[in-house]
């Protein structure tokens, strides 16, 4: 064994680099989490174990967490992550069908607001949305005359949520959104051709068929980029509203619950509690998505 | 088609209206999509108000500059060292590897801040550039694209050139590289904008305002920008700036991501 790790030594030293970051900045902290998550920490005083107990608040008794946290971010993440995984799936179909130069063009204005994810996303949808009659949209719909009086989009907790979603989903054509493309644009055109002497008749057909059989890995790879950039985007309610926690919660997701927790009251073991739970929730939403899309056969 | 793609690029010819507008223009009722006399007096405030106080904006923009340049090469160069034995080597602990670097593909840093902070202020490296670059180095999905692209060189090609007395280095250097340029392109835009954008080493690493970045700046100035007037212009030529050098970079490669990303599946 020994000898056989030390005759593939160069093969340890290429790939040193990157695991010892990976290990300090991704692995460890995730572990520290699950360790920290049954114990009460507030950053001064040394951990100290007290078993389940987080556990048990968080889902009995963290009212917060259960009439907001967890309703919101089921929302947002049922509404973005599928809805903007099966747009940009849509979107990539129908952009691989144009033909000619402006095909980059239309796929590169559909990537561009994906670059914006962060803080200048804040900057450019803040006056559009703004609450007065000079924010972009109410103005146009007052002149419209859909409605009486400019909406408050991000301050009002009724319409929060809805502008958090809009501007997510607006976002979403990242990375997976690539993949997906190139998955269509690199399917093998002699399967097109076998389908129609098939008797394959329409374009549905033809995308039912061949081509998702043919991309599944592309969009495989496409649903884990939703799912992370769902549960990525979830701070954008705090900066949409300017307001951490957000006007009556209307904006929390599990993410601002974790930062609430962790840097405004300093309960850092609480905060790791939380996280545990949305690392779970995050990995059964991609084993769901590996049984949809994952090879069967391997 | 068409008119969805410009629908979706609304909001981006909006922001660059937007930072050449003067100020009786950002203001004005109805407002105006399109700026009427375009002027840089936004550019001057930006550079301008902030260059009295402690912190000139030139040194944010400065730090970003470098820890992005830095984190690119870094990032490219560790992902592409590592991606080559996972892919070609069949070396003992590899698929255990492998799959850890599939299952932190789910995860966002984002989840585990806490802790991240920790291991950093363990490391001491807080307030210093390392606590800027090291924390970003680490990119799961850049070893996973790289390591895709590289099954499919040839392993014949690899033999051919250890027969001719090629260390593994010169393999690496001589073939990996050059044939992988695509992914390695593909990685460097993820980094980039991994980086360029990132304002979690700022807010949680660096206490010292003279080692933050931009986007933290940026994050300074849109503090209540929902009920604030003031700096909205200078505020929108940042954005600018945020975004326009990804956009070249996009632009630019936007053919070696495409067909870096054909590789990207999971199987």
């Amino acid at each position: 064994m020994w000898s056989r790790m030390w005759s593939y030594r160069t093969a340890y030293l290429f790939v040193a680099p990157f695991l010892i970051c990976f290990t300090l900045f991704i692995v460890i902290p995730i572990v520290a989490a699950v360790g920290l998550s049954f114990t009460y920490y507030n950053g001064i005083e040394a951990p100290r174990f007290i078993g389940w107990s987080n556990f048990q608040y968080l889902v009995a008794q963290d009212l917060l967490f259960l009439r907001y946290a967890l309703p919101n971010t089921f929302k947002f993440a049922v509404i973005v992550g599928p809805g903007g995984y099966a747009a940009a799936f849509l979107l990539a179909w129908l952009i691989s069908r144009l033909r000619g130069g402006y095909r980059k063009w239309v796929a590169l204005a559909m990537y561009t607001p994906s670059l914006t994810i962060g803080i200048a996303m804040t900057i450019i949808w803040l006056p559009l949305l703004s609450g007065d009659r000079i924010g972009y949209l109410n103005s146009i719909l007052l002149k419209l005359g859909l409605i009486d009086v400019p909406k408050l989009w991000v301050t009002n907790p009724d319409l929060l949520m809805n502008s958090m979603i809009a501007v997510t989903l607006w976002s979403s054509m990242g990375v997976g959104f690539l993949a997906m493309l190139a998955g269509i644009l690199n399917v093998d055109t002699t399967l097109y051709e076998a389908g129609k002497i098939d008797g394959i008749k329409n374009s549905l057909q033809e995308l039912w068929f061949i081509t998702i059989p043919s991309m599944k890995p592309q969009m495989l790879f496409g649903a884990v980029m939703a799912i992370v950039t769902t549960f990525k985007t979830g701070a954008i309610g705090t900066e949409l509203s300017g307001q951490n926690p957000t006007p009556e919660y209307a904006g929390h997701l599990i993410v601002n619950h974790i930062n609430d927790y962790g840097f405004i009251r300093f309960e850092m073991g609480y905060a790791a509690t939380v996280s545990v739970f949305l690392l779970l929730l995050m990995y059964f939403a991609n084993k769901l998505s590996w049984g949809l899309f994952g090879a069967k056969e391997e | 088609m068409l008119i969805l793609s410009v629908v979706m690029i609304l909001p981006i010819i909006y922001i660059f209206n937007h930072a050449f507008k003067p100020y009786h223009e950002l203001f004005v009722y109805p407002p105006n999509f399109f700026v009427q006399e375009p002027n840089v007096q936004n550019f001057v405030e930006l550079f301008w108000v902030t260059s009295n106080s402690i912190v000139p904006v030139s040194r944010y923009l400065f730090n970003s500059l470098l820890i992005s340049f830095l984190s690119v090469v870094g990032v490219t160069a560790v992902s592409a060292l590592c991606a080559y034995p996972l892919s070609k080597t069949p070396f003992p602990g590899k698929k255990v590897i492998f799959s850890t670097i599939i299952l932190m593909l789910m995860f966002t840093p984002e989840v585990i801040q806490i802790p991240r902070y920790l291991v950093v202020s363990h490391l001491g490296i807080m307030n210093t550039y390392l606590g800027h670059l090291l924390p970003v180095l680490a990119l799961p999905v850049g070893v996973f694209l790289l390591k895709q692209f590289v099954d499919q060189i040839p392993d014949s090609l690899l033999e051919a050139a250890r027969i001719d007395g090629a260390n593994e280095l010169i393999v690496f250097a001589r073939i990996i590289i050059p044939m992988c340029m695509p992914a390695i392109a593909t990685v460097a835009i993820l980094a980039f904008q991994n980086s360029w954008g990132n304002t979690e080493t700022s807010q949680l690493f660096m206490q010292d305002d003279e080692m933050k970045n931009f986007p933290f700046f940026l994050s300074t100035l849109t503090n209540n920008l929902a009920n604030n007037v003031a700096r909205q212009g200078a505020a929108a030529v940042a954005a600018l700036i945020m975004l326009v050098p990804n956009l070249i970079f996009f632009v630019i490669l936007q053919s070696k991501v495409i067909s870096t990303m054909a590789h990207s599946g999971i199987k």
